[in-house]
C-alpha cells in the first residue's frame, strides 16, 4: 500500500467537499474491493475519504411497496433485516450469500454498486427489481446506472445515498459461483409483478444487464421451459479460465430457469 | 493400555496454545533493531539481465542495503542444491543447472529472485524495490510440460540440452514389450496430473540474526526440518559452519512438503543479516507464495496395461513427462523417479513393469514434493488405468482389483519395481470399504438420482504408498545425499517430569501429543508431565525432520528405543535401591518392582536417585537421560481402499461428493482422533486436486492462477462427512507396528473422485481438476 491521506467525514456534504479538494481522491465505503487493490499497490489514491461515519447513509426502511436501503448498509444487515426478508426475501438471500462473513460485515450495498464489479451480485438485483439509485444529486434508474466494466453513471463528486427497491410479487436470485472466488460466474435475478417480468444478469458480460430476450420469453409464459427457446448471444459473454463464453451463455439459461422455478 | 497411552484419542496438548492465540510463528518474532527484506522478482518468465541499477533504490528513504547475485557470489555463498541424483539413460547424472539464490545474468521464471532490498520498514523496502532498475532482454518462454523437450524449443539452461533434466528408464523393456505383444487385451490411457500450489495457511517466513560477538547466525524459519536446513546451508551454501548456525522452526502453520526445501529467500536472509549486521525479517505475502513456493505434481503420462483373458495384469508400461520447473528444488529429482515409478505396482501382482520418466525444465516455479510426492501421481495413473481395464474387460471395478491383488499370504512381497511390501491385506480393506460404502446398493441410488435428473457415479481407489522414509542404505544406493534415520532423546528431570527431544518437526500433525502418548505408555509417566521438544538445532540433537509420513514410523521408534534404554538403566538403579538382583527387577506402569514382592519404586524416584546418586550402583553413570537413533530396515506401506460417490448435475457440470468411505491400513493407531483428522485432511487435499486446484501458466509464463480469486482451494462445503474405518495389518519391520497416515488421503482420493465422475458420465476419462465446465462438456456426450 502506498501512502495516502485519510479522512473520515460525517456528512455527505463534507464528503463531496473533501473529494473536490483532493488531488486524486477516492471514497471508501466497506473497502472490500478497494483496500485489497490498494494493498496490492494497484491503486494509489492521494486521499481516501471514509463514508463510514455518515449516519444518514445507513439503515433500512419500508414505505408501502418500496424498500429503501441506505448506501452504507452492510450485506449482513440486509441479509438479517426482517423488513427485507418480509418484503423481498430474494434480496435478503442474495445479500446473505455475498463473499464470506468478513466481507458481509464490512461490505456495503452502495460500495458494491458503485464499484460495479462485473461479477458482483447486487447489480443483478438492482436491474431485476428495477431499483432506483438515489444520489446526492439525482435519482438514477437501475437500467441506466451500470454503464460498463467497473463503470457507472456516477460523477466524480456524486455519492450514492440509498437504493430504492420496489417490491415484486415473486423474485429469486440464482448464482453460479466461481469455485475459487465465489463471485458469480453467472447470476440471474428474476422478478415478476403482474404480467411484467424483469431479469437482471450479472457475471456473464462486461457489466450487469437486463436479459431482454429472456424477459420477452417469460412475459408471455412465466415457466422454465419458456427459456429453452431463447438464444443467448455467446459473443457478448465473458470468457476466462473458469468459464468459456459458450458455457456462460448456457449457464445464463440454466440459472434463469432455476430462478423462474424458485419464483413459483 | 496406560491412561492416555497408545490407542487413546487424547485431545491435542498443543491445541491450547493454538486455540488461545499463543502459538508462536516465525512472523510473530520481532527482534530489536530488525530490518525488513523485500525481494525484487522477475516479471518475466525468461530473460537475460543486462544490467541492474540499484542507485535510486539505495538512495530511497530507510534503505539499509540493496543486494544482488553479484554480492552473493562475491561473498562465496554457494548455489541452492538438489540432494538426490538420478542417472539418465545416457549413463550421466541428471542435468543440474546452477541455481543462485539471487539471479546471476538470467531469470528463468516469473517470481525469480533478482535482488533484495533491506530497509527499516517493509513499506520502505517495497517502495525502494520499485526503484531498482533492471534491464531485461526478454526471451521466449517454455511452459508446456508435454512439449518442453521438443526440438526447436527455446533452451533454458545450457547444461540441459532439449530442456531435459533426465530421461530415466526403469524395468525390463524387452520382457515387457514381449508380454504386451502376446497379451489378450491391452488397455491404455493418456492422463495429466495437474499442477498444484500447495498453499499452507502460514506463508513462508524467515528472521535472521547475527551475533558479531559469537559470530553465530540464528535463523528462524518456516521449516519442516531445521537440521536439514542447517546442514545444507552450511555444507553446500557456505552460509556458516554448522556449529555457528542455529536454525529454529518454531510453530509452523502447515507444511505439506513446501517447507522441506531450502529456498532463496531463507538463504538470503541468513546471509544478509550478517552482511548488514542487523536482524533481517522476511515474510512471504500470498502472491509471493503462489509465485515462488515450490509447486507440486505436473505430469503428462501415457499408461498401458496388458491383460490375459481373465483380466489378470501381465505387464504394465508407462511413459511419463514430469515438469520440474525452472530450477531443481531440494528434492525435485526424487519425486517423479523413485517416489513415483517404484510405486507403480500398487496393490497388484503385475509381474512386469516398465517405466520411462523424462524430467524437463520449463520457465515455471520449481516443482518438488507436495503431500504424497510421487505416490499420488503413481496412484492416480494406476487406479484410473485399472478402471479402464475393468471397462475394457467387462468386469466390475471391484472384481478386477480382487483378481489382481497381491494375496495376503504373499507378504513380504517383492514388486518388480524395487519396493518389497512387508505387510498388507488388500482384500480386507476392499471388503470393508465396499460394505461401508454400501456398494451393493449403488444401483438403486443411481436410479433414484436419475429421477431427479442427476448422474450418480461410484469410484474405487485401492492405493499403496511407501512411507516411513526411509532406510538410509536404500536411499543412499538410489542417490540420496543424506541418511533418513531419526533421533530422539528422552530426558528425565530430577523432579520426575520428562522432556522428549525429537529430530522430527510438528507443523500440524500433533506430535506433541502422539509422542507423549508413546512415552506415557512405555514409561508410565502421566502425560501432563511429558513435554515434546522439537524444531531448534540448539535444543535438539540432529534429526532429519518431518515429511513422507515418517515421524511416527521412524521418529517414534527412536523415542521408544530411548525409553527402553531408560528402563534398562532404571532397573540397575532400582535393583541397588531395593537391594535386589537386576535380573529380578520388573518394570510396568511406571514402577520398578522386585519380582514376586511388593518392594517397588516409581520411575520418578529412580530418576531422582540418578541425579542425586548418594547411594548408587558402582560404576553406573549418574543422570537419567538417554538418546537413540533409528534407521528403518524398510519403508512402511500404508494401503487402503477409498470409495467416492458423486452426483453430477448435467445442466451445470457441478460435481457433488455425496458419500466418501475410506478404509485404511496404517498398522497400529496411537491416537485414533489425530489419525482420523489426518485422513480427513488428506482426503480434502485429494478432493482439491481432483475437483478444484489447477495451477495455470499462460504461454508467456505468467501465472494466471496467482491468487485465491482464481486458484480454488477446497472448502468445507466441497466435501461430505467422511466414513472412515481401518483394516490394519502388522508391519514386521516396525517395532511400534505403525505405518504412517499423513499422506494417505491425498494419495487415495484423486482417483476415487475421478473414477466416480467417469462412472457417472459413462466416459473413459476426465482430467483433473474436473471443473464444472469440463464436466458439463463431458456430460454432453455422456451415456448415463
Amino acid at each position: 500500500m502506498y501512502n495516502f491521506s485519510y479522512q473520515k467525514v460525517s456528512s455527505v456534504a463534507d464528503a463531496v467537499d473533501a473529494i473536490k479538494k483532493a488531488d486524486d481522491g477516492k471514497f471508501v465505503a466497506g473497502g472490500q474491493t478497494m483496500l485489497p487493490t490498494m494493498k496490492h499497490r494497484l491503486a494509489s489514491p492521494s486521499d481516501v475519504i471514509d463514508l463510514g461515519g455518515i449516519d444518514e447513509l445507513k439503515g433500512i426502511s419500508v414505505d408501502g411497496d418500496t424498500v429503501t436501503i441506505g448506501a452504507m448498509t452492510t450485506h449482513a444487515e440486509v441479509a438479517a433485516s426482517s423488513d427485507v426478508q418480509g418484503t423481498i426475501p430474494a434480496l435478503a438471500n442474495l445479500a446473505g450469500n455475498i463473499g464470506d462473513p468478513a466481507v458481509r460485515n464490512r461490505g456495503t450495498i452502495g460500495g458494491s454498486i458503485a464499484n460495479n464489479d462485473p461479477a458482483a451480485d447486487y447489480p443483478a438485483a438492482v436491474i431485476g427489481l428495477g431499483a432506483t439509485i438515489k444520489t446526492n444529486k439525482r435519482e438514477i434508474s437501475g437500467d441506466e446506472f451500470f454503464t460498463g466494466m467497473f463503470e457507472t453513471a456516477l460523477e466524480d463528486d456524486e455519492v450514492i445515498t440509498a437504493v430504492l427497491f420496489p417490491k415484486a410479487e415473486a423474485s429469486a436470485y440464482m448464482k453460479f459461483e466461481n469455485p475459487a472466488s465465489r463471485y458469480a460466474i453467472v447470476g440471474v435475478f428474476v422478478a415478476k409483478s403482474g404480467d411484467i417480468v424483469k431479469v437482471g444478469v450479472t457475471g456473464a458480460t462486461a457489466c450487469a444487464h437486463r436479459g431482454l430476450r429472456l424477459e420477452k420469453a417469460l412475459n408471455g409464459n412465466f415457466a422454465a421451459e419458456a427459456v429453452d427457446e431463447v438464444e443467448i448471444p455467446v459473443e457478448k459473454m465473458n470468457s476466462d479460465i473458469h468459464a468459456s463464453a459458450e458455457y456462460r451463455a448456457h449457464l445464463v439459461k440454466v440459472m434463469t430457469k432455476r430462478a423462474v422455478e424458485a419464483c413459483s | 493400555m496406560a491412561e492416555n497411552g497408545v490407542g487413546a484419542s487424547v485431545r491435542r496438548k498443543e491445541d491450547h496454545r493454538f486455540l488461545t492465540g499463543k502459538g508462536s510463528y516465525t512472523d510473530d518474532l520481532n527482534v530489536v533493531g530488525q530490518t525488513h527484506a523485500y525481494f525484487v522478482r522477475s516479471p518475466h518468465a525468461h530473460a537475460t539481465i543486462n544490467n541492474i541499477n540499484t542507485s535510486a533504490a539505495l538512495a530511497a528513504d530507510g534503505v539499509v542495503a540493496v543486494l544482488t547475485g553479484d554480492d552473493l557470489a562475491a561473498d562465496g555463498i554457494g548455489p541452492l542444491i538438489c540432494g538426490v541424483s538420478v542417472t539418465s539413460d545416457d549413463g550421466e547424472p541428471h542435468r543440474a543447472p546452477v541455481h543462485s539464490a539471487l539471479a546471476q545474468g538470467k531469470v528463468n521464471y516469473v517470481g525469480d529472485h533478482v535482488a533484495v532490498v533491506i530497509a527499516e520498514t517493509l513499506t520502505e523496502a517495497k517502495d525502494a524495490a520499485e526503484k531498482v532498475e533492471v534491464d531485461y532482454g526478454i526471451l521466449p518462454a517454455v511452459t508446456d510440460t508435454a512439449t518442453a523437450a521438443d526440438d526447436g524449443q527455446e533452451q533454458i539452461h545450457e547444461v540441459a540440452p532439449n530442456n531435459q533434466c533426465f530421461n530415466w528408464p526403469f524395468g525390463d523393456k524387452a520382457a515387457v514389450d514381449a508380454a504386451f505383444e502376446s497379451a489378450h487385451k491391452v488397455s491404455s490411457l493418456d492422463l495429466v496430473n495437474n499442477r498444484m500450489v500447495t498453499n499452507p495457511m502460514e506463508p513462508r517466513a524467515a528472521v535472521g540474526e547475527y551475533n558479531s560477538g559469537t559470530e553465530e547466525i540464528t535463523l528462524h524459519l518456516t521449516t519442516q526440518n531445521p537440521h536439514v536446513h542447517r546442514l545444507v546451508m552450511s555444507a553446500f551454501n557456505q552460509l556458516a559452519p554448522e556449529h555457528k548456525l542455529r536454525v529454529v522452526g518454531p510453530d509452523v502453520g502447515g507444511g505439506f512438503g513446501v517447507k522441506i526445501f531450502v529456498y532463496s529467500e531463507e538463504l538470503v536472509v541468513g546471509w544478509a543479516c550478517r552482511k548488514v549486521n542487523r536482524p533481517v525479517k522476511w515474510t512471504s505475502d500470498r502472491t509471493e507464495a503462489f509465485l515462488a513456493d515450490a509447486h507440486g505434481r505436473d505430469h503428462v503420462a501415457h499408461a498401458e496395461m496388458a491383460m490375459d483373458e481373465n483380466g489378470t495384469f501381465v505387464a504394465m508400461r508407462v511413459n511419463t513427462t514430469a515438469n520440474l520447473g525452472a530450477y531443481l528444488s531440494t528434492f525435485a529429482t526424487m519425486v517423479p523417479s523413485y517416489l513415483y515409478a517404484f510405486l507403480l505396482a500398487g496393490q497388484y501382482s503385475t509381474p512386469l513393469i516398465y517405466s520411462e520418466v523424462k524430467a524437463v525444465f520449463t520457465n515455471t516455479a520449481p516443482v518438488d514434493a507436495a503431500r504424497g510426492a510421487g505416490r499420488p501421481e503413481a496412484t492416480f495413473l494406476l487406479e484410473r488405468l485399472v478402471d479402464v481395464c475393468a471397462e475394457d474387460m467387462g468386469l466390475d471395478p471391484a472384481e478386477i482389483r480382487r483378481r489382481n491383488f497381491i494375496p495376503v499370504d504373499a507378504f513380504p512381497y517383492q514388486t518388480p519395481v524395487v519396493q518389497c511390501y512387508d505387510s498388507g491385506d488388500y482384500n480386507a480393506a476392499l471388503d470393508k470399504a465396499l460394505a461401508l460404502a454400501d456398494y451393493e446398493g449403488f444401483a438403486g441410488r443411481a436410479e433414484e438420482a436419475k429421477s431427479r435428473g442427476k448422474y450418480r457415479g461410484i469410484g474405487i481407489s485401492s492405493y499403496v504408498e511407501a512411507c516411513g522414509i526411509a532406510p538410509s542404505a536404500a536411499v543412499g544406493q538410489l542417490g540420496a545425499g543424506v541418511g533418513l534415520w531419526e533421533s530422539a532423546q528422552v530426558r528425565f528431570n530430577p523432579t520426575g517430569n520428562v522432556q522428549v527431544f525429537t529430530g522430527t518437526h510438528s507443523h500440524g500433525q500433533g506430535h506433541e501429543t502422539t509422542f507423549a502418548q508413546l512415552v506415557t505408555e512405555q514409561l508410565g509417566v502421566p502425560i501432563e508431565n511429558i513435554e515434546v521438544i522439537h524444531g531448534d538445532t540448539s535444543k535438539t540433537q540432529f534429526g532429519m525432520g518431518t515429511y513422507g509420513s515418517r515421524s511416527l514410523a521412524v521418529g517414534g521408534v527412536a523415542i521408544a528405543k530411548a525409553c527402553e534404554k531408560l528402563i534398562e538403566k532404571g532397573k540397575k538403579i532400582a535393583a541397588h535401591a531395593l537391594e535386589a538382583a537386576v535380573g529380578d527387577i520388573e518394570f510396568s506402569d511406571g514402577n520398578f518392582t522386585v519380582a514376586g514382592t511388593d518392594k517397588t519404586m516409581n520411575i520418578a524416584e529412580v530418576a531422582f536417585n540418578a541425579y542425586v546418586p548418594h547411594s548408587y550402583p558402582e560404576g553406573l553413570e549418574p543422570g537419567f537421560d538417554e538418546n537413540a537413533f533409528f534407521d528403518p530396515m524398510n519403508f512402511s506401506f500404508p494401503a487402503g481402499t477409498h470409495i467416492c460417490e458423486v452426483e453430477v448435475d448435467p445442466d451445470t457440470g457441478v460435481v457433488e461428493i455425496v458419500k466418501y468411505s475410506a478404509v485404511d491400513d496404517f498398522g497400529k493407531l496411537i491416537n485414533p482422533m489425530i489419525v482420523e483428522g489426518q485422513v480427513h485432511g488428506g482426503i480434502v487435499h485429494g478432493v482439491g486436486q481432483a475437483l478444484l486446484e489447477g495451477c495455470q501458466y499462460d504461454s508467456d509464463g505468467q501465472l494466471i492462477t496467482a491468487s485465491y480469486m482464481d486458484y480454488a482451494m477446497p472448502r468445507a462445503d466441497n466435501v461430505p462427512s467422511f466414513d472412515v474405518d481401518y483394516a490394519p495389518t502388522n508391519p514386521p519391520h516396525n517395532p511400534l507396528g505403525v505405518k504412517g497416515c499423513g499422506e494417505a488421503g491425498a494419495i487415495g482420493a484423486p482417483p476415487a473422485v475421478i473414477n466416480a465422475i467417469s462412472n457417472a458420465l459413462g466416459i473413459k476419462h476426465i482430467d483433473m481438476p474436473a471443473t464444472p465446465e469440463n464436466v458439463w462438456r463431458a456430460a454432453q456426450t455422456a451415456t448415463s
